[in-house]
């Protein structure tokens, strides 16, 4: 398998982010291409390619478009998850520094496909630096009548707002940012309705992440097919590989999925020298850790569901031997703590208890049953919350034990900084601390 | 405090951008704190007003929100990402150190009034661990000596760069920006050499794409 430098191709271009560099490599091509086409047949065109959404989950994004009731006299709405905030998760945020143009045009064609006249993209709202590129994209878009009323004399409108969040990983979750998006706080939905069917005011919705809609322009431009050269018959296309950790570039890595984690870390220049690789997370920090036998499995939403863990963003994070793996996940249980809404008990209770023990495990202060007392926790929260966030908290804990429970013992005597020393793990070298 | 008649125009701006006004809540919300530096009762009352909510209604929403401030904040807000890959890379250390330097806590803000110290949580920048943040605009690769030096000059009124480019302003100016008035900074940002990791390396190993397709 290969890099692929697509959505990356022109990020060494000084205008990259701009309109005219844009243009210069086919944009907006595939908007016009687009405008004379027939909604339905583009549809059906990011049905084929087999696109599945980027944002974690792995939806296929032609059927989501198709789940929309079309005539149905009610207003669409496009809304972009933007709202990158998934520990590990680094790729949406450079990709709307570098091409927001690539993101704008896929709304416009998204958004005509799915007879949308509003989009909205909600961007977290820690990265001002972010809003304001995309916030300049959008006017540059709009001045040249890509954007707006009876978009290159097509007859179609459609108006995008740039909506800044203000800190709440739930809002990454769809029909929390809906609520969120509407003024309320970010607590997530009941399932069904389907936000497709009653999504924002209780309108037929599209949610998409930002790198599955900036797939679009090359898509409609390229063809169904031409997605089908990468990839797998059930993972087609290249995907945003972040890079992060104990490696020698961490970085980001545009790459036909099927790629190995063995061929992402040597392209990354292998582990930082004198140490080697203990776990890596393939998608975030809510699907399981793996180790280095995993390490020539696909990249792909199948081949890591059968490996027990999930693609998730396609962001590894590797850590090296220095790593405390009771602290990795004691951090991660602290963060789901803060982030959970607090709407659904197990959820809210939950993690707030699990982090609680691992922090005194941290401390080498635990019990003798408190490994039996998480996992039961665990099990006791995963699918009986309204959202996946209860989910994502309860699978850390059961994944890291699969491979370092000797560790997790330890911690009912031995603190994790006597067993594993912090500035060992740190990047920080004697001269630059 | 009482609001300028401007800030009342620009919430009642922010309600027309969205087909159901209270979609304009959250911008409204940091358009009172780029104003007041947190979100006060009066902030509130603002919020509600233009809205046509209850105070509680607003309330609820604000108390929900990380970012919003029911309390003073300093002139500069100094955000330190503690979550696992940034902590362990060095965050817990820069945190240790400028906590211990300010001798503040976490969401305290500093004796002088100048900074509002805060352990955040993933910034979606792991790739340029450990990350923190001087008014929510980015030091990547962040180091002891760099925050402390940052803060320093910051202190001393010098001009301060994020590592990506914008000049800190202040948390009053980053909270206008997320309300919905640009500043049009939006040519400082760089793509630096983690973001062009994998085409630099592409480029190398001659695994680029034909022009025509991309």
């Amino acid at each position: 398998m290969v890099l692929t430098p697509i959505l990356t191709a022109h990020w060494d271009e000084a205008d990259s982010y701009k309109l005219e560099g844009y243009k210069r490599h086919h944009g907006y091509v595939a908007l016009a291409k687009a405008l004379k086409s027939d909604p339905d047949s583009l549809i059906a065109t990011v049905k084929d390619s087999g696109l599945r959404g980027r944002g974690g989950a792995g939806f296929p994004t032609g059927m989501k478009w198709s789940f929309v009731p079309q005539n149905d006299g009610k207003p669409h709405y496009l809304v972009v998850n933007a709202d990158e905030s998934e520990p590990g998760a680094c790729k949406d945020i450079p990709l709307m520094l570098a091409n927001p143009h690539a993101l704008i045009e896929g709304v416009a064609i998204t958004s005509y496909a799915i007879r949308a006249n509003h989009a909205f993209i909600y961007i977290r709202g820690e990265v001002p630096h972010v809003i304001r590129r995309v916030r300049n994209a959008v006017k540059e878009a709009y001045a040249a009548g890509l954007l707006g009323q009876n978009i290159q004399g097509s007859g179609f409108n459609l108006d995008v707002v740039v909506h800044a969040g203000a800190g709440a990983y739930i809002c990454g979750e769809e029909t929390a940012l809906l609520d969120s998006l509407e003024g309320r706080r970010g607590q997530p939905r009941l399932k069904p309705p389907f936000p497709a069917v009653a999504g924002l005011y209780a309108s037929p919705t599209v949610i998409n992440n930002v790198e599955t809609i900036a797939n679009i322009p090359y898509i409609i431009r390229n063809g169904a097919d031409w997605l089908k050269q990468w990839g797998t018959e059930k993972s087609p296309g290249f995907k945003l590989f972040a890079v992060s950790g104990h490696v020698k570039r961490p970085g980001i890595y545009e790459a036909a999925l099927g790629t190995t984690m063995r061929e992402l870390l040597e392209h990354a220049g292998g582990i930082r020298d004198g140490h080697k690789l203990k776990f890596w997370v393939p998608g975030g920090s809510s699907v399981p850790m793996l180790t280095e036998e995993h390490l020539d499995l696909p990249l792909t939403y199948e081949d890591m569901a059968a490996a027990g863990t999930m693609l998730g963003t396609g962001t590894p994070m590797v850590f090296d031997e220095t790593t405390s793996v009771v602290k990795a996940v004691s951090r991660w249980l602290s963060f789901y703590k803060h982030e959970s809404c607090g709407k659904c008990t197990p959820c809210r209770e939950g993690t707030y208890w699990i982090s609680g023990l691992l922090k005194r495990l941290e401390k080498g202060e635990g019990q003798e049953t408190d490994l039996a007392k998480i996992d039961e926790l665990c099990k006791q929260i995963m699918g009986r919350s309204f959202c996946a966030l209860g989910d994502a908290a309860s699978t850390p804990f059961p994944g890291a034990m699969k491979h370092f429970r000797t560790e997790f013992e330890a911690g009912v005597r031995t603190a994790a900084d006597i067993s594993f020393d912090p500035t060992a793990t740190t990047v920080f070298t004697k001269a630059n601390v | 405090m009482t609001f300028p008649e401007s800030t009342w125009n620009e919430a009642k701006e922010l309600a027309s951008r969205y087909p159901n006004s209270r979609s304009a809540l959250l911008p409204m919300l940091h358009l009172v704190q780029s104003v007041e530096g947190l979100v006060s009762a009066d902030g509130i009352a603002l919020c509600a007003d233009v809205l046509e909510l209850s105070t509680a209604e607003v309330a609820a929403v604000a108390t929900f929100y990380t970012m919003y401030k029911r309390h003073n904040t300093g002139n500069h807000h100094v955000g330190v990402c503690t979550n696992t890959m940034c902590g362990l890379l060095g965050g817990d250390a820069i945190w240790n150190a400028i906590s211990s330097d300010l001798n503040t806590g976490h969401d305290e803000t500093s004796e002088d009034g100048n900074f509002t110290l805060e352990k955040i949580e993933c910034q979606a920048a792991c790739t340029h661990a450990p990350v923190v943040t001087l008014d929510w605009e980015f030091f990547d690769d962040a180091t002891v000596d760099g925050v402390r030096k940052a803060i320093a000059d910051l202190r001393e009124g010098k001009e301060v760069k994020s590592t990506r480019g914008p000049v800190i302003k202040g948390l009053q100016a980053s909270e206008r920006q997320l309300a919905g008035f640009d500043d049009n900074e939006f040519d400082a940002p760089a793509i630096d050499a983690k973001m062009l990791a994998g085409l630099n390396r592409a480029k190398e190993v001659g695994q680029t794409l034909p022009s025509s397709e991309v």
